[in-house]
């Protein structure tokens, strides 16, 4: 990236926040993403929203494309730029406004997603949506993934709490969408097609989120199951039985037997699968379908049932989920963590295919994850020193993504496109679908300014 | 370097909220993971150690906060020291370096000479004058820094009045090896002596040789890796000719580098038994906490932990300190938020990286001007020098102490 140019970053953000030094450039080159690395030609940490409108003028004007970034911790290379300018967003990172009235939050893009729940929930409000990252990942980075998290079952996604955004398109235009009105039905909805759209329509600057009462009781449980179509029955009848955990949660023999060896939590090794329960609302509801899920575990076999106390005990309890993927992590350098995502009945057919594919091309994975919404995260243990076991990991994962298609599920439930799965995009969503996305990136970004190469 | 820790990273992200320094400046160079990768780099020939590529990694504050926090178990501070022990083994030491840690630090008695002068300079009222005109302005930053940080001295070290030998109270429950950090007996001696009373009364014999030598901790933070192996071998060797059950240190710094003797030592099997029978303060007062809770009386203050570094990450105590202060009848007990972030000593680094230093510092102040306290309670020198002259500046009212002062007041009533 040539000189007068990157001067030109340095006086809109200030020459600080401006970098590109090689050291830099080469730390920028990564996110969560396995195996992915691609260097951008500079990055910037605007201070305010006028700031990232100025540089994706400047970019916009000169031709260079523009990469928004949070905390760097997406797991499908989203957040790579290949020579362009990465933005990081994490200097905006006020709480704006919290809306008792109205119950809604609006915050700054780059603010930390746990830093949120801790807000609201000192006042007694609650943000359910909790990715595997949220300690670090950004608001912004949440809505533009569309991230998920453990309460998806009974809380939904991002998605469903978005009310407004206020976004710079790539032209540097500001572009507000939504609001604090619960209903609103005037034109295209541009809040949804904004959110998920990976950063290739616009930046978000602030980010304004419906709120709801924090849960008044809350209760856990964990099972163990001999046999994993009884487990994966367990799951569908309990929401058969009309009642919706807040958590439902899965853990396969390998992550079982990864968890034992790191943690000693005390699983045995001969279950097939164990599910970590949570269901929350009025304490009286609570006990209630508490009773009600120990029968249907019961009536499945499992081997044991257990429900916490005290908070102290639910936190035992939830410690061979929380350890899952570090156990996993440990067993082998490179760590590949999926998201495919099936219809919840099909959770006992996808784990055996899972188990039958980690067979067939010798590799090892763990399967785990939110049972309750078909949202499992198969995780393949291996070594990125090793082409040809990679290359299987990558066959592998194929095989993997088709038959969750051909479940009538999808690639991805929480992680995005981004590079990662762009070759598996057009099977799922079809030529038309691959056009309108086109179509409709053009109509924001004619010029292709905005993290190019994503997706599609 | 080991390439496997290197490439154990999978780049996740879960340190970065616990990195002190990344938290001040959301730079990817600047944090835990942005390191690992800085070095993974440098081993695969992509980046040379430029003068720009050591200021990156100069910036860690080796706290290992971390590695705590690390699913993967990588711990990036201490990859970090392995490069740059590396590399001082490369280039050598500098005079300055071969003087401190090679003719003052191996030498108890030279360093207690060392260090006189500055005794006269406070008793003889000339800090005051100092002072009070704004001389240190005069001085080089750096000097002026480390006089600021310089806490009233004892009239004399602990390791000079201590007996070698201190009898058991009561029934004896065994013997203890005492560690006593360099510190510790040249500042914070009363501290040591608490901690030597209150292992005398729970029953055990405290023997502190007197012949021991600085930890090497030091020497690490100057990478001199060859000058804190020698002093392994002699604190070793003294320490294993006696009968000991445990060997104790009230230092956060010394417990976390003498854990480690016998991995630095490998292959040395003295050093392992050595490192295996290693405990901090905390652990053995816990084990006889029904015998020390009988003995203590009330305190009626208002008390907030921190969690040194070395204590939490490098050796993952958490509950002792605490259990050991919710045992003191009276005393309100408050936890301070985020209590095991570093408060920006970290070594000589207040001294190296003093802007740093000072920003991760002023987090940890509000934090503990937050919990109302009357007490901060700590158990690390590095983290009691640094803490009490910035509170005594900023909340005087606000008093910092070693566990083992806190817990002796409580016992002698």
């Amino acid at each position: 990236m040539d000189k007068p140019f990157i001067k030109a970053l340095g006086n809109i953000v200030g020459e600080q926040y401006t970098l590109s030094d090689r050291e830099s450039l080469a730390v920028y080159g990564y996110d969560s993403t396995p195996e992915l690395v691609s260097l951008p030609g500079a990055v910037v940490l605007p201070g305010t929203a006028g700031q990232v409108a100025r540089v994706v003028a400047l970019c916009h004007d000169a031709g260079i494309t523009v990469t928004p970034r949070g905390s760097g911790t997406n797991l499908s290379g989203g957040s790579l730029s290949a020579g362009g300018v990465v933005l990081q967003t994490s200097r905006l990172n006020r709480i704006v406004e919290i809306d008792e009235e109205n119950l809604t939050a609006t915050v700054e893009t780059g603010v930390i997603t746990s830093a949120l729940h801790r807000d609201v929930e000192a006042r007694g409000l609650f943000y359910p949506p909790d990715p595997g990252s949220m300690n670090i990942s950004t608001m912004g980075g949440n809505v533009a993934e569309n991230s998920g998290g453990l309460r998806g079952l009974k809380y939904g996604v991002t998605s469903d709490y978005v009310m407004g955004l206020t976004t710079i398109l790539p032209n540097g235009e500001l572009l507000k969408t939504g609001g604090k009105a619960v209903k609103n039905v005037a034109g295209y909805n541009l809040n949804d097609l904004l959110v998920s759209s990976e950063g290739t329509l616009g930046i978000f600057t602030d980010v304004m989120v419906r709120l709801i009462p924090k849960p008044q009781a809350k209760k856990t449980m964990l099972v163990h199951f001999p046999e994993l179509e009884q487990a994966a029955l367990t799951v569908s009848h309990i929401i058969a039985a009309r009642i919706i955990p807040a958590t439902l949660e899965f853990l396969d023999k390998v992550t079982i037997r990864c968890v034992e060896d790191y943690a000693k939590v005390g699983l045995p090794l001969d279950v097939e699968a164990v599910l970590l329960i949570e269901v929350d609302g009025h304490p009286a509801m609570v006990e209630d379908d508490a009773a009600a899920i120990r029968a249907i575990c019961e009536k499945h076999r499992c081997s044991f049932f257990q429900t916490a106390a005290t908070a102290d005990e639910a936190l035992k309890l939830s410690t061979a989920r929380r350890v899952a993927l570090s156990a996993l992590a440990r067993v082998k350098p490179t760590t590949i963590l999926e998201d495919a995502t099936v219809p919840r009945s099909c959770i006992a057919p996808m784990v055996k295919l899972i188990q039958e594919t980690a067979r067939k091309y010798d590799l090892t994975i763990g399967t785990f994850g939110h049972a309750g919404d078909g949202n499992l995260h198969p995780t393949c243990l291996t070594d990125e020193r090793d082409k040809d076991e990679i290359a299987r990991a990558h066959q592998a994962f194929a095989a993997i993504f088709d038959a969750a298609i051909a479940m009538g599920g999808t690639i991805t439930g929480e992680h995005g496109v981004g590079l990662a799965k762009k070759k598996y995009l057009p099977k799922l969503v079809g030529e038309a679908g691959i056009r309108v996305m086109r179509d409709i990136k053009t109509a924001f970004d004619p010029k292709g300014i905005l993290n190019p190469g994503k997706i599609f | 370097m080991d390439y496997e820790k290197l490439i154990n990273c999978m780049r996740c992200g879960m340190c970065l909220p616990h990195c002190p320094t990344y938290k001040e400046t959301f730079l990817e160079t600047a944090s835990p993971r942005g390191r690992v990768a800085l070095v993974r780099k440098f081993q695969e020939g992509e980046l040379e150690a430029s003068e720009r590529f050591l200021d990156y990694l100069s910036l860690c504050l080796d706290c290992q906060a971390c590695a705590s926090a690390c699913p993967c178990g990588v711990n990036a501070g201490e990859l970090v020291a392995e490069f740059k022990c590396e590399k001082k083994d490369r280039d050598g030491l500098s005079f300055m370096e071969e003087l401190v840690l090679h003719r003052l630090l191996p030498h108890p008695d030279r360093l207690e000479t060392a260090v006189s002068p500055l005794k006269l300079y406070q008793r003889s009222g000339l800090q005051r004058v100092v002072r009070k005109l704004g001389l240190l302005k005069m001085f080089p930053p750096r000097l002026s820094r480390m006089e600021g940080l310089l806490p009233q001295l004892p009239a004399s070290p602990l390791r000079r009045t201590l007996q070698e030998v201190t009898l058991a109270q009561g029934e004896e429950r065994g013997t203890v090896g005492f560690f006593l950090g360099c510190v510790m007996s040249l500042v914070f001696s009363e501290a040591s002596f608490a901690t030597v009373q209150l292992l005398s009364a729970l029953g055990y014999r405290v023997i502190t040789p007197k012949a021991q030598k600085c930890c090497g901790a030091p020497n690490m933070l100057a990478s001199d890796r060859a000058g804190m192996e020698e002093m392994a071998r002699f604190n070793v060797e003294l320490f294993s000719s006696y009968d000991l059950d445990f060997i104790v240190t009230d230092c956060g710094g010394c417990g976390a580098e003498l854990k480690k003797y016998g991995h630095h030592l490998e292959g040395d099997g003295r050093a392992a038994i050595f490192s295996a029978k290693v405990r901090d303060i905390s652990q053995l007062l816990v084990e006889g906490a029904a015998l020390l809770g009988e003995r203590l009386h009330p305190l009626p203050y208002r008390v907030t932990y921190h969690d040194p570094c070395h204590i939490a990450h490098c050796q993952g105590i958490r509950n002792e300190p605490r259990q050991l202060l919710r045992m003191v009848p009276e005393l309100d007990y408050r936890e301070l938020a985020d209590a095991d972030a570093c408060c920006g000593s970290a070594g000589t680094y207040n001294i190296e990286q003093p802007e740093m230093a000072d920003r991760v510092l002023r987090r940890k102040l509000d934090t503990i001007r937050n919990t109302g306290a009357d007490y901060l309670v700590t158990s690390n020198p590095g983290c009691l020098l640094q803490l009490k002259q910035a509170l005594a500046r900023t909340e005087p009212q606000i008093r910092v102490i070693h566990l083992t002062e806190l817990l002796h007041a409580s016992m002698t009533g």
